[in-house]
């Protein structure tokens, strides 16, 4: 996908949220008063409440700014990271609120990104100047500044009026308590990590994955690291109210691990961890619009995790499920290979007298029973690489076994050839290398092998590599290979 | 903001801890210092091992431990609890090794996303509980514990003799059991805690000794929970050996260290409580933070003035 694409993908999701936005007026979410959890879910779904979009609105938004900063930490391992600082805004959260005594979020935004800020310079700091190591600076600064956030938050509650400051909920969140200000806020950061990923799209792809690389081609890494560390230190800030301190990590990281195990594209990343975002955002936000007392935090991480485990299990390509069938079919494909190769075996003992093979005979060099061998080929023969003569004594290749055959067969001489030539490796230490590379080989590194080698006709142990003519040659009546 | 630092009062701050409040102040003291002691014991193997943030996320996953093992078994006695939180501890750290083997997804993200999940998941069962009744658990309390209460709990009797409140008991006797483990175990842990290679050729067993490791960190966790919550028990874990790593190389010097740190902590920063009024947990870490800062900015010092000798 080119970086033209992308941008528009993002721009167009921009868009939708701020149309959203435009529907959204004023009103405090406690103008709701208690009903049943049915009318809850009607009022959520005919978006009677405008509080209900302010949530529903905050959630999107939300979503997006965590899904698109949660792939840089993915990609970057710094998914602890993202935990040390979510907790270490907890003083700034109180010093935001010391500052005039109400729990004014743009204060509470200064105050919690400086502290946010600090803690990822305390984390520097002792990297550079002491032995200890990167997960003990990170849990340091998590712990200490939270201890020091805590203690400021029991002080203010002893305070006049401190009891009702509500800072409890910026520890797991209440999307439902979301105001005005929190909005614009929310929006503006959005907006900015939006416009940010798309402006620097291609630097910022490039630090993530290289720094060295980056570096090199005259970007400057430490730079962009900084501008990632403020953009995250501003979207755990802004999600603050409505995930909470404690979680606020987990909706940066679950959506875009989630990506991660969708596709290979950094773009498409970038895309599917914002949209994994929106959704799990707005499905917490439904779920504890329902349950009246949940908060918001825990219930969106749930849904965060479910769709993490989905994409673990069952993602098409590196879902566990996909992986062990991928593997499964794999180790099918390589017995049914070596099964034909043997068959080529027993054919090229007798110099290709007979056009067919006796089952005894493969028995006999296998070290089978009859009835294994019958097994093994009744499966190739579902396959229609093989046919069962009637009395059950008998095989012949069909034309696709005996081509199959052929390959496996050269691929393998060709790539002992290949060792001992190229490699210099000993004729009798060829034989384990050939036997698993043979089922990978494609045409072209045949190709490419076969005029390194001056389209040698036998192997190292003098065995014929069977030629283009054999392979392509029907199979009605099997003449011996060329060269034997 | 006038009001939010209280005037310092000698007599109340310094003086009436150890003399008319000292019933009620000892035992937060003495559990202070033994959670400090306990978890900075299995701390200093995390540090050693790297692994400072399992810790925090053990912390965190211990919670849906103790809320299933109380529906399962309707009982919160000691028993429970340590099976819950040692069912916990193992589900987490098999977990997190699942998703890092079985997919792409490194490390730091895979830990990320089941301790969040599985405390999430805690927390929403926690609420329910508390809604329907059957118990109750505020989420602050589950964030940063509240030691205070150690003090208000009966304190248990042996055989006519008054000993201490159940939770000290219960932390005292994890206190003791790791560190005649850690001294049992020293050479095997110090072992696979440095060189994977070295005890695998000695016949060392290196995922059991993790596994050990983790198990009791979880019960260290579950006994330290209480008191200090799940966050601050990361601290608990992490900045005694922090204190220790920073003045010494020696693994038994750290230990020392770590346990000297964890009483010192304790009683300075109950004394920073009192002051200002606040939460005792947070206090002793934030005390106990002020003392690695200490120990930081000395050794900068000492390295700045060998550069100029």
């Amino acid at each position: 996908m080119n970086r033209s694409r992308h941008s528009l993908a993002i721009i167009q999701l921009l868009v939708i949220t701020l149309i959203l936005a435009g529907t959204a007026h004023a009103a405090r979410i406690s103008e709701i008063t208690e009903t049943s959890i049915g009318e809850q879910a009607l009022r959520f779904f005919t978006f009677q409440d405008r509080s209900l979009r302010y949530a529903l609105l905050g959630s999107l938004l939300l979503g997006i700014s965590c899904g698109l900063m949660g792939v840089f930490l993915v990609v970057k391992r710094l998914s602890l990271m993202s935990d040390a600082l979510s907790h270490a805004v907890l003083p700034g959260i109180a010093f935001g609120y010391l500052w005039n005594m109400t729990r004014d979020p743009i204060a509470i935004f200064i105050g919690a990104t400086v502290c946010g800020l600090l803690g990822s310079g305390v984390v520097q700091t002792i990297r550079n100047t002491t032995k200890q190591k990167e997960d003990a600076a990170l849990g340091f600064v998590l712990s200490a500044f939270f201890a020091v956030g805590v203690c400021l938050l029991t002080m203010i509650q002893n305070l006049p009026g401190g009891n009702k400051s509500g800072l409890d909920q910026f520890m797991f969140g209440q999307i439902a308590a979301i105001g005005k200000t929190d909005l614009y806020l929310l929006g503006g950061v959005t907006f900015l990590v939006v416009a940010l990923v798309v402006i620097f799209y291609k630097e910022l792809r490039a630090t993530s994955f290289d720094s060295a690389f980056s570096r090199s081609v005259g970007i400057p890494s430490s730079f962009f690291h900084y501008l990632l560390m403020l953009l995250l230190a501003f979207a755990i800030v802004s999600a603050l109210q409505a995930v909470g301190v404690v979680l606020v990590s987990a909706m940066l990281v679950i959506p875009a691990a989630a990506a991660f195990l969708l596709t290979d594209r950094f773009a498409t990343m970038l895309v599917i961890s914002a949209v994994f975002g929106m959704t799990t955002g707005s499905i917490g936000s439904f779920l504890s619009f329902v349950g009246r007392d949940l908060p918001t935090g825990p219930l969106m991480v749930l849904t965060a995790g479910t769709f993490f485990a989905t994409a673990l299990f069952f993602g098409p390509k590196h879902g566990i499920v996909a992986r062990w069938w991928g593997r499964r079919s794999r180790a099918l494909i390589v017995r049914r290979e070596n099964a034909l190769k043997s068959l080529y075996r027993v054919m090229e003992n007798d110099d290709f007298q007979r056009d067919f093979i006796i089952v005894e005979e493969i028995a006999t060099q296998r070290s089978e029973t009859i009835e294994e061998v019958s097994k093994s080929a009744r499966t190739l023969q579902k396959a229609k690489l093989i046919k069962i003569s009637h009395d059950k004594k008998n095989l012949t290749f069909t034309a696709t076994g005996w081509r199959r055959a052929c390959e496996i067969v050269r691929n393998h001489r060709l790539w002992e050839l290949y060792l001992t030539r190229a490699a210099d490796f000993a004729v009798d230490h060829v034989h384990d290398g050939a036997e698993e590379i043979e089922h990978v080989l494609g045409e072209d590194i045949i190709r490419k092998i076969e005029s390194e080698l001056n389209h040698a006709k036998l192997d190292p142990h003098g065995k014929a590599i069977p030629g283009w003519e054999d392979i392509s040659a029907p199979y009605t009546t099997p003449s011996s290979p060329t060269a034997s | 903001m006038n009001h939010l630092i209280p005037e310092f009062d000698y007599q109340k701050v310094i003086i009436d801890p150890w003399t008319s409040e000292f019933e009620f102040s000892i035992w937060i003291i003495v559990m202070g210092a033994l959670v400090g002691s306990a978890c900075g014991i299995i701390g200093n193997y995390l540090l050693l091992r790297r692994m400072a943030l399992i810790g925090d996320a053990i912390s965190h996953s211990i919670l849906p431990g103790l809320v299933v093992a109380f529906i399962i078994f309707k009982s919160m006695s000691t028993l429970v609890m340590f099976l819950g939180a040692l069912v916990a501890g193992v589900v987490t750290v098999v977990l997190i090794s699942f998703i890092e083997k079985r997919s792409r997804v490194k490390s730091d993200a895979a830990t990320c996303v089941v301790f969040t999940v599985l405390f999430a998941l805690g927390v929403v069962i926690t609420q329910l509980l508390a809604a329907g009744g059957s118990i109750h658990i505020d989420a602050e309390c589950i964030l940063y514990g509240e030691i205070a209460f150690v003090a208000l709990e009966p304190i248990v009797e042996f055989a006519g003799i008054a000993l201490a409140p159940a939770p000290v008991l219960r932390i005292a006797g994890v206190t003791v059991v790791s560190l005649l483990l850690v001294m049992a175990f020293y050479k095997e842990l110090l072992i696979t805690s440095f060189d994977t290679g070295l005890s695998k050729s000695m016949g060392l067993r290196t995922s059991a000794w993790h596994y050990g490791l983790m198990i009791a960190l979880s019960l260290v966790v579950v006994s330290a929970f209480e008191a200090v919550g799940a966050i601050m028990v990361v601290a608990m874990l992490i900045v005694p050996p922090m204190f220790a790593a920073q003045l010494s190389t020696q693994l038994p010097t750290r230990i020392m260290l770590t346990l000297f740190h964890a009483v010192v902590a304790s009683i300075g920063g109950y004394h920073l409580s009192v002051w200002l009024n606040c939460s005792v947990a947070g206090a002793m870490v934030v005390f106990g933070s002020l003392m690695f800062i200490a120990v930081w900015i000395y050794s900068i010092l000492i390295s700045k003035i060998r550069k100029v000798a």
